[in-house]
């Protein structure tokens, strides 16, 4: 079957599966001690599953798990690298990110800039449509490694036993991780265990195994694409291969490959081009949720629903239902205090409404993953700062008229403060220039802090009085 | 060496790797020992590794055995009909697609997160499992579309060739 007519035939006519690639036999894997017992081990006769012809896709084997292997080498640091750094985000130094005493495991504390803007916008969006990408290719991995967790003898050395036992750590943290995250981000918590401290220190755990697995696995990783089919070192070919020329990867010591192989009905490139197309689907309908011109493709979110309110038409974490304050309090009645300086600063909304009024252009971006760019409007908190007494605060404490929520409250840097762009909002339009309406009861009015590449929920709403501090100082 | 890599199985760096992962998973469990939720925690952990091998498992198992559905396919057809292309790809890559996106959206379709997104963000999840059904649909009638079309051109290839 070489020329490409009796290829096509063969896939035409011949329904019974051939057997590409000659006879085909089990390389015996490298024995730790003792040797002899595994030996008699691999001779007991085993049903399916662990049977190694129970798996029988051609396809399978140490090339394409390698290929796997690189994309998501490549992948998960970005997602584990910008979910620590959420953390960060969070503000450590203040004791508002959760879970708390982390012990050693954070990265390096620093203070979250504020510029770039959209950077918060930037990497929790990376994490969560990042790891929603990577799904497909993460299950893609696991179908490609299922034959070894069948793999008999279940364990060969104590290498291996100790392996087995770390990739628990790897493939349970990732899993954990994964369902734990997409569940959070669409508001299914029937967990039984707080989120922020499950999903941070399961991501240590994914990280233990991790790191681990990549320092075990990584030559042959490198060796297997760099050799390419029969060690030719041409990449290429494996996916030139039509599904008719497709051969299955040789039998190696690594027991990926099938003893038994069904003929292809699936090429190389097809299969790539299926997960990666998976992939791909999954990043159409879930990008919206963070860019807002893609925002109509996001049928699949729940985020990505409008509430057709004009300037006020973007996402809410939290209704005034929700937050259980009682509207009389957001009405004439309503002062913001200001303090940290020689005396209390009290102010109506029309006060607010007469000082120098400051427009942005800012993003508001959740840890659940959604963003999006508005137009605001209000008083820099740098004047009001100064309005307080306190021009070169040090952090600056903003409560809300609510109680209740975790979020009711926060604490912000100095850079937080002081940024040109720091406001306390009044008013909100769209990103493009679109009319400016007050904030709506549900978006904070009678005003809201909004500052520049901060967590969504740190931008304080129904905001009830600011506190100026310096460190050590008369506050 | 050569007696290590007989006792142990694996060079000294395969030892230290997976010493250190354990050590560092054994500090977090350390750290979460006097949490009230552990137990919660450990279901869930486990529940997610047996869950997957449970679910995906005999899913995995099928995905490699599409030669038995496309003999069985065959019996009740026949073979006097040659193939002039093969249909089973054009079955996967929908399936797959719908699927997936089905699994990571799966709170949302099925409205579990609803009652916490109502009291969140006012509003509901209705409607969202119907655009999967469109979703799902348009994948499977894309594929379909595709699939005639290439039919087509192999018939018409055949017949000149002939």
């Amino acid at each position: 079957m070489t020329t490409e007519d009796a290829t096509e035939q063969g896939v035409a006519e011949d329904p019974t599966p051939g057997r590409p690639g000659g006879v085909r036999t089990a390389v015996e894997p490298e024995y730790g001690f003792p040797a002899p017992l595994f030996r008699v081990a691999a001779r007991i006769p085993v049903p399916p599953p662990f049977h190694p012809r129970t798996w029988r896709s051609p396809l399978r084997g140490t090339w394409l798990t390698s290929v796997f292997g690189a994309v998501l080498l490549v992948g998960l640091p970005i997602v584990i690298l910008t979910g620590l750094m959420s953390y960060i985000a969070y503000g450590p130094q203040f004791g508002q990110a959760i879970p708390g005493d982390v012990g050693g495991l954070h990265l390096p504390f620093f203070d979250w800039p504020t510029d770039p803007s959209w950077f918060y916008r930037l990497t929790q969006g990376l994490h969560v449509v990042g790891g929603m990408v990577l799904t497909p290719i993460v299950l893609a991995k696991l179908w490609s490694v299922v034959p070894k967790l069948f793999a008999w003898p279940p364990v060969t050395s104590v290498a291996q036993l100790l392996e087995r036992i770390s990739l628990l750590a790897l493939v349970g943290g990732i899993l954990f991780e994964f369902v734990t995250g997409l569940m959070n981000s669409q508001y299914d918590y029937s967990w039984g265990f707080g989120f922020y401290t499950a999903h941070y220190y399961g991501a240590w755990v994914f990280i233990a195994g991790f790191v681990s697995h990549v320092v075990i696995k990584l030559p042959t990783m490198v060796r297997a694409l760099r050799s390419g089919p029969h060690g030719t070192g041409a990449f290429a070919r494996w996916l030139h291969d039509s599904p008719a020329e497709t051969e299955p990867e040789p039998m190696d010591s690594h027991g990926l490959a099938a003893l038994d192989p069904n003929r292809p009905t699936l090429s190389r490139r097809g299969l790539l081009g299926l997960v990666g197309g998976g992939s791909l689907l999954v990043g159409v309908f879930s990008i919206g949720q963070t860019w807002d011109a893609a925002r109509p493709l996001a049928l699949l979110s729940p985020r990505g629903q409008s509430y057709g309110d004009g300037p006020n038409d973007f996402q809410i974490n939290r209704t005034l239902a929700g937050s259980g304050i009682n509207p009389v309090a957001l009405g004439d009645g309503w002062r913001l205090r200001l303090t940290g300086g020689s005396g209390e600063v009290s102010l109506s909304r029309a006060d607010l409404a007469a000082m120098p009024q400051h427009t942005a252009v800012l993003p508001i971006a959740c840890v659940e993953g959604w963003s999006t760019t508005r137009t605001w409007s209000g008083v820099r908190l740098r004047d009001l700062a100064a309005l307080a007494g306190v021009p070169a605060p040090d952090n600056a404490f903003v409560a809300s008229v609510e109680t209740a929520g975790a979020f009711a409250r926060a604490t912000l840097q100095s850079n937080q403060v002081l940024d040109e762009d720091s406001l306390l909002a009044l008013r909100v339009g769209d990103d493009d220039g679109g009319p400016m309406a007050d904030l709506s009861p549900d978006h904070g009015y009678p005003a809201r802090v909004i500052v520049p590449a901060l967590p969504g929920v740190h931008n304080t709403k129904w905001v009830a009085s600011i506190d100026f501090r310096r460190r050590g100082g008369a506050a | 060496m050569s007696l290590w890599r007989r006792l142990y199985g694996a060079d000294p760096l395969h030892l230290l790797a997976v010493l250190g992962c354990l050590a560092l998973s054994g500090y977090v469990v350390s750290l979460l020992w006097e949490d009230p939720s552990w137990v919660a925690l450990l279901i869930w952990f486990v529940g997610a590794v047996i869950g997957h091998d449970l679910v995906l498992y005999p899913l995995y198992a099928l995905a490699d055995q599409p030669v038995v559905l496309a003999r069985w396919a065959r019996r009740r057809y026949g073979r006097e009909r040659p193939v002039l292309v093969p249909a089973i790809n054009h079955v996967r890559a929908p399936v797959l697609g719908s699927a997936v996106l089905g699994l990571i959206y799966l709170p949302t379709i099925t409205r579990h997160g609803e009652d916490a997104f109502r009291f969140t963000a006012g509003l509901g999840m209705e409607g969202i499992f119907q655009h999967w059904l469109l979703i799902t649909a348009a994948l499977f009638l894309g594929s379909a579309v595709v699939y005639a079309a290439r039919c087509g051109f192999a018939a018409r290839k055949q017949k000149r060739s002939v």
